[in-house]
């Protein structure tokens, strides 16, 4: 109780305090799963769309697929990245491996899946009718789109929220494939694996809260993008 | 929508220049090492002084000496840091290492519960040690994890003659730090490197009960990876880190390293010693 009471001191000293070391692996955190969120959206949600609007065969497997996705184990996805990495890898010419990058490609792998589907189900569960309303006002494709996505903002809020959540809690990809390197590939899930490793247990709880209260910040801003203006409704 | 449209070139714009990045910097230095040179802060005061005379960035990736040999071998890394001379020699012998130096030794220990229910404080040789604690008195955690340790203590059982097998032999599977904190929440005894365990003692409900024999030298080489079949390896870098480790500033450094801090350095500087002189000062 005692070490938990000194770690939440310590996590609060270690943020009022500025500690350049934490600030600097909050930061690759934030930008690292920032960025990987970002990429799965520009994948996800035109493949969302895709899957929730047309029709097509070997639909449903594509959603099956991409519906098993969203649970992919973080571990195996960095262990086939990593092997694919390697240096004599078939993407060794990348020179990726423990850098940056491969955590960000990786984190790509796990949103993706999340924002897809997720977008999905949130274009499928509008109103059919509100299509051919729209057809009937004489809208273009683009216009229409536009449309049919501001309708859906909420759940696709969501699904940018449930793909950034993934990625910037998980540690076996980012270990595996970043090598918690100081200064370097060390983000906030690695870091706390490795100060627990070294029995710094409190310097390990203050990164928890770091972590936690990043996430917290990050979701505050997107849920208040997403209420805005529900109200008037 | 407009914002994504924005972020779609930065985004992409970036994975291609950490790219570029990386292919510019291509003489980065890829170390290998055991995880018990990190835990105890070794690495994370040895690397930045290197760094300032190579300028090049050192990726340290901190894994059991086992997997570090391993990916040394097939060319994923520059330069391996490691503690397990049987499977060092082994890789020799097979012709995947050109180089391998004496770096520093420590010892490794045996540590349980302070009431010592196996009483492996009477034990005279590390045969006896190891043959009361396979009776199962109490749980016995091993790495299980092919590290330099794990390997060490497969080695020990099959001198003492015994298998380690039943509801008492606890196989962990992780690093160091680790297991001395379930041997310690369970009351179990463990096999340790004394670097570790000083580094970490304080957090620990676990003493000193077996130490001192021969057979628990610990001697940490540094060994260079064959490049001929792999043309990525980064030979000047490995061999830079390799001259830097047995140098006269670092072996000095490394003979202070922990003195301040837990009282005792955790290492001794070996680079000038002969493997079989330092077996017999142990004994």
């Amino acid at each position: 109780m005692d070490l938990i009471l000194r770690g939440v001191r310590h996590a609060f000293e270690l943020l009022l305090r500025g500690d350049p070391q934490v600030m600097e692996i909050m930061w690759l955190s934030l930008r690292v799963s920032g960025l990987a969120t970002a990429l799965s959206l520009v994948v996800g949600v035109p493949l969302g769309v895709l899957l929730g609007l047309r029709r097509f065969p070997g639909r449903t497997l594509v959603l099956t697929v991409i519906n098993s996705g969203m649970g992919l184990p973080p571990v195996v996805v960095g262990l086939v990245a990593s092997i694919l990495l390697w240096r004599t890898g078939p993407l060794g010419f990348l020179d990726l491996l423990y850098t940056p990058s491969a955590i960000v490609l990786a984190q790509f792998v796990l949103a993706a899946p999340v924002v897809a589907g997720l977008t999905a189900a949130a274009i499928q569960q509008l109103d059919p009718r509100l299509q051919v309303q729209l057809a009937g006002l004489g809208a273009s494709r683009l216009q229409t789109l536009r449309a049919l996505l501001h309708e859906a903002r909420l759940p696709l809020l969501a699904a940018v929220i449930a793909g950034f959540g993934a990625v910037i809690s998980e540690v076996g990809a980012s270990m595996m494939v970043g090598g918690n390197i100081l200064h370097y590939t060390r983000v906030l899930t690695t870091a706390t694996v490795l100060e627990t490793e070294k029995g710094n247990f409190d310097v390990a709880i203050a990164l928890s809260v770091v972590l936690l209260a990043v996430t917290f910040c990050v979701t505050m801003v997107i849920t208040a993008a997403q209420q805005h203006g529900t109200e008037r409704r | 929508m407009t914002t994504l449209r924005r972020a779609t070139p930065a985004g992409l714009w970036f994975l291609l220049l950490a790219g570029a990045a990386g292919a510019q910097t291509r003489r980065d230095l890829i170390l290998a090492t055991t995880t018990s040179t990190q835990d105890t802060g070794l690495l994370d005061s040895l690397v930045p002084r290197f760094e300032q005379t190579c300028r090049c960035r050192v990726k340290t990736i901190a894994v059991g000496t086992g997997r570090a040999l391993a990916l040394a071998a097939r060319g994923e890394a520059d330069v391996a840091l490691v503690h397990a001379p049987t499977l060092e020699e082994r890789y020799i012998a097979q012709g995947k290492f050109v180089g391998r130096r004496l770096v520093m030794t420590n010892d490794f220990v045996v540590l349980g519960p302070e009431a010592d229910p196996a009483r492996l404080r009477g034990a005279k040789q590390v045969d006896d040690a190891f043959r009361a604690l396979a009776q199962g008195k109490a749980p016995f955690a091993s790495r299980a994890d092919s590290s330099g340790t794990h390997l060490l203590e497969l080695d020990l059982w099959r001198q003492a003659g015994v298998e380690p097998k039943g509801p008492w032999y606890l196989e962990v599977g992780q690093g160091m730090g680790a297991t001395l904190r379930i041997a310690s929440q369970k009351g179990a005894y463990t096999l340790s490197d004394r670097g570790t365990y000083l580094a970490q003692r304080a957090t620990l409900d676990l003493a000193v009960l077996f130490e001192g024999a021969p057979q628990l030298l610990n001697i940490y080489h540094v060994m260079l990876p064959n490049p001929d079949s792999f043309p990525q390896v980064n030979v000047p870098g490995g061999r830079a880190f390799a001259d830097f480790l047995v140098s006269p500033e670092t072996q000095e450094f490394i003979a202070r390293f922990g003195t301040a801090r837990f009282g005792q350095p955790l290492f001794t500087p070996a680079a000038n010693r002969r493997e079989e002189d330092l077996g017999r000062r142990a004994a």
